[in-house]
């Protein structure tokens, strides 16, 4: 009743095609990020930021990446957690090595070094696909995580084989270091993934996002009307490993604040940010929001349901809990195997009929 | 029929074309030509080589002997992206659209060659690359409204039925403003008024926007209708070539459809 297009007439391209065409959605949206960046930011602590909001925010860019490549592009990856350490330690570097870069540029800079690394290991796409593919994303995955474990100069020649991000302050504010305040840490990611989203956005609904869609769809077909693989493919490795090594860095830096590349960035990365698109939605910039939420809460809401709600002992929880998500994950590939992004636009449709669907 | 556009210089002539794989020969020594603004029919039984013939024209597959002139050109091969960049589009007998987008994205996937504007800027969607986008979806707005397809502009096209398939395929390929249109059985599979129509829309594309036409269809009639000139391949081998008359009236094509005694 409340949402409907009736009587919103678009007299302009430019309006028939805006992310939002329906005014609910609008006022939706908007109503959304004001909490997000107006009322959250009030009522966060060390707690909510750590295990819930900056998780979240550093997964759900991630999985835009991701998304990009495999959900928008068709091109199989699993090499997401080794793209990530790309851009944490291509932050790391260039936090040590130049402590007076803003930390925006040192983060899209950290983005562009893995858009670089991603293109290479991009480059057996041209040749192979599906299941193949993957193993030799797989391969980058071993390739990198080895790479930064045995190379010294990765981490500074640091004895514990560990990288510590340095104090950062961002227009005199705080944002990295044990200092840093929770809303500091989490307004500096939410800007940063709120306008990368946008991007995104931006990006897979304009020609370069037809094309990748097309080479997923029907490569042939695509290349006899004008499309070539080589850009296509290529290109969309790019923009995705921008994405996963900007999600790398702010993982690292604001998230975690000290990495041990094996433990961090290994291959459960790149499945867990792979579940969150699946769950989520391939091929939906807001079914890698919907996803990483879903993978980042679960675990917390299922734990505390069992261990402060019916007393289960702590290492039970554990268990029961990876079972479960193992069952939802199966139980979500049989039920809707588009994602919960295709069942918020399921809702949506019937709401548009409600109360009278016929 | 063509009061607007008549029929002008050779466009497209492929010279002693031969195609085989392995053992197969799917062409042998074929030479044609195709006009300016006419629509030009390739016909033949089934595993005759029409389909071969298209996919050579547009460089998907390159014949081992043989070459072909376009616009002046000539060539022996080229990558079929290429080919598209020079005017040439096809449509597929087995329907190849991009089942996860709208019509609306398919027709726009058509002009994707004709836009230019990087990656900042797609991203920002703002100025230059914004302009670009509502400039070309207005042409395909127009394609759309020619092909009477408005009311699934939004439709996934994995969802519509066949011959709206058949139409927007028509629709993506059109997009692209070709000179030389190649069309695979655009007929096959649609019932008489869905044939009706997509005669009409041929038609129309030849006349209103004197684009050429290639194009291979089993139903006899429709082909003895439309087009200007007709060529007839058997077994990889041509058999008959000249106006519908003179095809028709041809003894080596009756035989090969007909059978003959021995």
């Amino acid at each position: 009743m409340l949402y409907r297009e009736t009587g919103q007439f678009k007299p302009t391209y430019q309006a028939d095609q805006a992310i939002f065409p329906i005014a609910q959605d609008r006022w939706f949206i908007t109503a959304v990020l004001a909490v997000a960046f107006l009322v959250v930011p009030l009522l966060i602590d060390d707690y909510w930021a750590n295990a819930i909001f900056l998780p979240f925010l550093a997964y759900a860019l991630a999985a835009i990446g991701l998304n990009i490549l495999t959900g928008y592009c068709g091109q199989v990856s699993l090499g997401t957690g080794g793209f990530m350490a790309v851009g944490a330690f291509s932050a790391f570097k260039l936090m040590t090595a130049f402590p007076d870069l803003n930390f925006i540029i040192v983060v899209i800079l950290a983005g562009g070094v893995t858009a670089l690394v991603g293109v290479l290991f991009g480059l057996p796409s041209l040749r192979i696909k599906g299941f193949y593919l993957a193993v030799a994303t797989l391969a980058a995955q071993f390739f990198l995580v080895w790479l930064f474990n045995k190379v010294g100069w990765f981490i500074n020649y640091n004895a514990t084989g560990q990288v510590t991000a340095p104090p950062v302050e961002f227009f005199g504010v705080l944002i990295i270091g044990p200092e840093a305040t929770p809303p500091a840490r989490y307004l500096f990611c939410l800007a940063f993934v709120a306008v990368f989203a946008l991007a995104a956005k931006n990006i897979v609904r304009g020609r370069i996002g037809r094309s990748w869609m097309a080479i997923r769809d029907m490569d042939i077909a695509a290349e006899l009307i004008g499309i070539r693989p080589l850009e296509a493919k290529l290109s969309a490795f790019a923009v995705s490993s921008f994405y996963v090594g900007m999600a790398g860095a702010l993982y690292f830096a604001v998230w975690l604040g000290a990495a041990e590349p094996g433990e961090a960035f290994g291959i459960e990365q790149s499945f867990f940010v792979l579940f969150i698109i699946i769950v989520g939605g391939l091929g939906s910039i807001l079914g890698s929001f919907l996803g990483a939420a879903f993978m980042v809460l679960m675990p917390i809401l299922l734990k505390n349901f069992m261990v402060n709600g019916i007393g289960v002992e702590v290492v039970t929880a554990k268990h029961v809990e990876i079972t479960t998500m193992g069952i939802l994950i199966v139980f979500f590939l049989i039920v809707e195997p588009h994602g919960l992004a295709r069942l918020w636009q399921i809702t949506k449709e019937k709401l548009r009929l409600w109360p009278f669907p016929h | 029929m063509h009061e607007n556009k008549p029929i002008g210089d050779v466009m497209l002539s492929v010279d002693n074309i031969s195609l085989s794989f392995g053992g197969v020969h799917a062409l042998e020594n074929i030479s044609f030509n195709i006009r300016e603004h006419e629509i030009r029919a390739i016909i033949g039984p089934n595993g005759a080589g029409k389909s071969s013939m298209l996919n050579v024209i547009n460089g998907f597959y390159h014949p081992q002997e043989g070459t072909i002139t376009y616009k002046g050109q000539t060539r022996k091969q080229m990558k079929p992206h290429e080919a598209a960049r020079t005017g040439i589009a096809r449509t597929f007998q087995n329907i190849a659209l991009f089942k996860g987008m709208s019509t609306l994205d398919n027709i726009m996937t058509g002009r994707n060659t004709m836009m230019k504007k990087g990656v900042f800027w797609q991203a920002l969607h703002l100025g230059p690359a914004l302009n670009e986008e509502l400039e070309h979806r207005e042409f395909v707005e127009n394609i759309i409204d020619f092909l009477e397809i408005e009311h699934i502009r939004k439709t996934p096209v994995g969802r519509l039925p066949y011959g709206l398939q058949k139409r927007v395929e028509l629709g993506r390929a059109l997009a692209a403003q070709p000179e030389l249109l190649l069309l695979d059985e655009p007929m096959a599979g649609m019932n008489l008024e869905e044939k009706e129509d997509m005669c009409r829309f041929i038609l129309d594309v030849n006349d209103e926007f004197g684009t050429t036409i290639a194009l291979i269809e089993h139903d006899m009639g429709v082909v003895m209708d439309i087009s200007d000139r007709v060529v007839v391949l058997d077994y990889g081998k041509k058999i008959g070539d000249g106006t519908p008359d003179e095809v028709r009236a041809n003894q080596d094509v009756i035989d090969a459809y007909l059978g003959v005694s021995h």
